[in-house]
């Protein structure tokens, strides 16, 4: 293999399989080490900057950083249960620990005369003001809602996240200079357009639920809701009380918001019934297990056939029962079992199925063009539409998705804003800033704790089930107290702190290889990287983490490591006796919004980032 | 030295031995050695034998003297027995331990202060003996522990740290344990565990008195130029005579050999070494074409390892003394007070 080339920020970055993972790239073990320090302040600072609202996704977040978190794979055969850190729920930590931060959020510039409008307060609109206000943009956002948030105030419920939070957080940005224009629901891009706004943002989620068309959804509509839509009629109190029985159609999140609520608005006999098999749901593990936890059954392979009302009064469901089968090429047909059909009685139904995107208040001709799925043409990292002045970002843009990827979607959209705007292609995306810095205090002393905790993760405390199902304003998890965040942030592996080799130091000792608890690493002739992985001290179980390969060492072997389950404990720069290994902090920041993602800033375009 | 322990997670994939230990089970304490001292290495190479050849860790005695290489044994086999004697001192404990209890096995530990100075005359005996036991020496030539001081086995005309030429020839323990009567004598080199760990898992099988002399460089004082006894000196004056496979009745052998290239010699207990001769006309049995050829390496400054001599019909010093099957500990009550009667018969023989 050829020499790994470090100098590429995505080798490194690669490596922290969290914030690599994260859609916004928030420097995870950075913040979890800060909140082991209790210095809750600048670890919620250090999520603001990448994640805008760490309040909120420390509550709500669809987390792809655990899945992906080493820690999970660290803990396979080393435990009864592989766990990932709790990283969602240490942000938690920092939000709700932290004093005022007021004082730190960025000063405005003086206005630049450039004017943006975002369309929607929700949270890629948010991003976009958030980026642009303190450089003297003058942003405008719209929503038809009296306060800011979009989904995230009419989607999840009060008992996952206080209104409190929204508030805060939302308020942060709106305080920055940010015009918000509420009760606004925008009906005429045309118009808009009209405004000489220099350039637009459009952020207005992906707003319709999918309906379900089968015999009986006319007559019975009076006691069958659209999830969505129902939510937010729950979270603005126009909706206080349901029917005793009621049936959640769908198997995603949204459903799983729709019958913890029903549950809480006089629901007793609250059921989810889904077509597909329980673990192709797409809802969250977590959610899944919250619901459960609720009382909530979750029946699967039902496909619902009709609703069945007398005269218009709905009374009850029947679904087909069906089986899955997977062809020769693993897709999968749902194949009636031939069992009679299930009936179900209810007085109310909630259907969630799905969400799309809608745009009836874009016109056809006003140059913006559409794909054959609805959704506006848009350049992939750029989120410029066809008309040049017009980007989009979040679930309007590539369809729904959640609250963590609309916010990377921000981020971006408001870098290309600000380089259309100032003159610059938007095709050139600024390079990430990194820094990659030396951690060694002394003699096998370093900058951070490199001794490997052992305990298992910890469970988030819960309020009490009958004061939880009392109200729908109750909080259900009460967060972490600190020293509990303490010992789960020692779990974390600190990834960031890397293992950085210069290979004309090694004198190939072999006491790297020897103290490795891990085995990940080996001293042996090089080879092209299947066969190589065949030759390592541990075997190679996952392809996709990368295989750290040094140049020619004295001997003519290399050194190899399988980054996989490193645990970063510097036992291998401890027990060498030249310096070869050192344990270097990878600090990788996507450039935001400014004069550091213009020209001249940088010289290097981002590199391509090897999968 | 390291502060923290080593983290207990392993890889996943880490595997049982048939006495059900992983590799990781075999390790002692985190070594408090100098970073990258070749002592280290000598462990791990003992914790990969001794989890290959499935050892239960408490039927392993390991015994050392003082120095470097003797605090060794408290960095591997925790769960086995352990006795630190004086210095130079260890065969002769090992002698008694070995002699009180038979059935285990018996693994010494020693550096070449401790073997090669202080205690040479407890080394001689030992090996003249036959004591069974794996005698390993953890060789750097030089005294680690008082600065880096020239030791007996650093070569005459090597260069200290600070530069002062050795005069004084050295102790040669190889050749010695060739001449005392040692069964099983190899030479290796910590930085070569391909090599070392199969003639540690020879040496533990043997069936008498096995050495094996292990050059390690000592990284703070004994690694520069000028030194023979350097990663760099040792890499490019390594002359390997032989490389061996150590195969236990249930491995299957699968490599094809040139003939005369292969020399297999049975082991008293079943097990087999297979020896893949790097020298076509190297006779491993024959211990005097052995001290030849080394002496001749020797005189041009190479460095000869491997297996450089073996007896497969080795016996050890039970044999010879004719002493009881069991350990002294298996025996009950009457059978050592056998009572008055006895006394009297041993008692009427001597008047």
């Amino acid at each position: 293999m050829q020499r790994t080339d470090t100098a590429n920020p995505a080798w490194f970055h690669k490596v922290v399989d969290c914030q690599w993972a994260c859609p916004a790239h928030t420097p995870v073990p950075e913040y979890i080490r800060l909140i082991a320090q209790g210095r809750y302040d600048d670890a919620y600072m250090i999520n603001w900057a990448s994640n805008v609202f760490p309040g909120v996704l420390g509550r709500t977040c669809d987390r792809p950083c655990e899945p992906a978190c080493r820690r999970g794979r660290v803990e396979e055969n080393n435990g009864a249960h592989p766990e990932p850190v709790a990283i969602c729920r240490l942000k938690r930590v920092a939000a709700d620990m932290k004093g005022a931060v007021k004082s730190r959020m960025p000063a405005v510039a003086a206005k630049n005369g450039k004017r943006v409008a975002c369309v929607g307060a929700g949270p890629a609109s948010l991003t976009v003001a958030r980026d642009l206000a303190p450089l003297g943009y003058d942003v405008t956002v719209f929503d038809g809602e009296a306060r800011a948030g979009g989904f995230i105030r009419s989607q999840i419920p009060r008992f996952r996240l206080p209104e409190s939070v929204i508030d805060e957080e939302t308020g942060y940005i709106l305080d920055l200079g940010v015009t918000f224009k509420s009760g606004q629901r925008i009906d005429s891009m045309k118009a808009l357009l009209a405004e000489n706004y220099d350039a637009v943002f459009v952020g207005c989620g992906a707003p319709r639920g999918r309906d379900l068309d089968v015999p009986g959804r006319k007559e019975a509509a009076a006691n069958i809701h659209i999830g969505i839509d129902w939510l937010a009629s729950v979270s603005f109190g126009h909706i206080t009380s349901i029917g005793k029985r009621v049936i959640v159609l769908g198997g995603g999140n949204t459903a799983m918001d729709c019958c913890r609520s029903s549950k809480r608005l006089g629901g007793a006999d609250v059921k989810v019934i889904v077509r597909s098999g329980f673990e192709e749901m797409k809802a969250s593990p977590w959610e899944k297990e919250d619901a459960m936890h609720e009382g909530i059954p979750i029946i699967n392979y039902h496909v619902p056939k009709t609703f069945v009302h007398e005269n218009g009064k709905l009374t009850g469901m029947t679904f087909e029962i069906v089986r899955a089968e997977y062809d020769a090429k693993g897709r999968r047909s749902l194949v009636p079992t031939g069992e009679p059909d299930a009936f179900f009685p209810c007085d109310d139904v909630l259907v969630a199925v799905g969400q799309e995107n809608a745009f009836p208040w874009i016109e056809r001709d006003c140059g913006i063009e559409f794909d054959q799925w609805g959704l506006p043409k848009l350049g992939a990292e750029t989120h410029q539409s066809t008309v040049a002045k017009v980007f989009f970002g979040g679930d309007a843009a590539f369809g729904p998705k959640n609250i963590i990827t609309a916010v990377a979607h921000g981020h971006e959209a408001a870098v290309s804003i600000d380089r259309f705007l100032h003159g610059e292609d938007v095709r050139q995306r600024p390079a990430p800033m990194t820094n990659l810095v030396s951690q060694k205090m002394g003699i096998h002393e370093w900058s951070y704790d490199n001794d490997t905790s052992n305990d298992a993760r910890f469970k988030v405390p819960w309020a009490k089930a009958e004061m939880a199902l009392a109200s729908i304003k109750v909080e259900v998890e009460l967060g972490f107290d600190a020293a509990t965040a303490f010992k789960e942030a020692e779990r974390c592996l600190n990834c960031d702190v890397q293992t950085v080799f210069t290979e004309s130091a090694c004198i190939e000792c072999d006491a790297c290889v020897d103290i490795c608890p891990t085995d990940c690493l080996t001293i042996t002739k090089n080879g092209d990287e299947t066969d190589l992985r065949t030759r390592l001290t541990a075997p190679s179980r996952h392809l996709e983490q990368g295989l750290y390969v040094s140049g020619e060492l004295k001997t003519g072997r290399i050194m190899a490591k399988d980054e996989d389950v490193c645990l970063h404990c510097g036992l291998c720069a401890e027990r060498c006796p030249t310096g070869a290994w050192d344990m270097q902090k990878f600090r990788l920041d996507t450039t935001k919004a400014g004069s550091a993602c213009r020209n001249g800033a940088q010289v290097k375009v981002r590199e391509e980032v090897a999968a | 030295m390291t502060w923290i322990t080593k983290p207990k997670l392993h890889h996943p994939t880490l595997t049982k031995n048939k006495v059900g230990y992983t590799r990781r089970d075999y390790e002692g304490r985190i070594s408090t050695l100098c970073a990258g001292c070749g002592h280290d290495s000598i462990s791990a190479a003992i914790i990969q034998a001794c989890w290959e050849l499935d050892i239960q860790p408490h039927r392993v005695a390991k015994l050392s003297g003082i120095g470097c290489s003797s605090k060794t044994p408290d960095y591997f086999l925790g769960a086995s027995h352990g006795f630190n004697t004086v210095h130079g001192r260890m065969p002769s404990v090992l002698t008694g331990a070995n002699l009180a209890n038979r059935d285990l096995l018996y693994l010494g530990v020693s550096g070449d202060g401790d073997s090669a100075s202080i205690g040479l005359g407890q080394f001689a005996n030992a090996m003249r003996r036959g004591v069974r036991m794996a005698y390993i020496v953890e060789n750097n030539g030089v005294y680690g522990l008082t600065k880096g001081q020239f030791s007996a086995t650093a070569d005459r005309g090597s260069k200290s740290k600070k530069g002062v030429v050795n005069s004084d020839s050295p102790v040669d323990l190889v050749g010695l344990a060739l001449q005392l009567g040692a069964t099983y004598v190899a030479r290796s080199f910590s930085g070569d565990k391909e090599q070392l760990v199969p003639l540690i898992k020879g040496a533990m099988e043997h069936g008498g008195a096995a050495f094996i002399d292990v050059i390690s460089p000592c990284v703070t004082f004994n690694n520069h130029a000028g030194s023979t006894k350097s990663y760099d000196y040792v890499r490019e004056h390594n002359d390997a005579v032989s490389r061996i496979d150590f195969i236990t009745s249930r491995d299957e052998i699968t490599t094809s050999y040139a003939p005369g290239e292969l020399v297999e010699v049975p082991q008293h207990d079943g097990t087999t070494l297979r020896l893949r001769k790097l020298h076509q006309e190297y006779d491993p049995t024959d211990r005097l074409a052995a001290m030849t050829y080394m002496h001749k390496q020797q005189a041009r400054g190479e460095i000869v390892t491997g297996l450089l001599y073996v007896d497969p019909l080795a016996t050890d010093l039970h044999t010879a003394l004719n002493t009881s099957e069991h350990a002294l500990n298996s025996f009950n009550a009457a059978q050592l007070c056998p009572g008055s009667k006895a006394l009297e018969k041993i008692n009427a023989a001597l008047r």
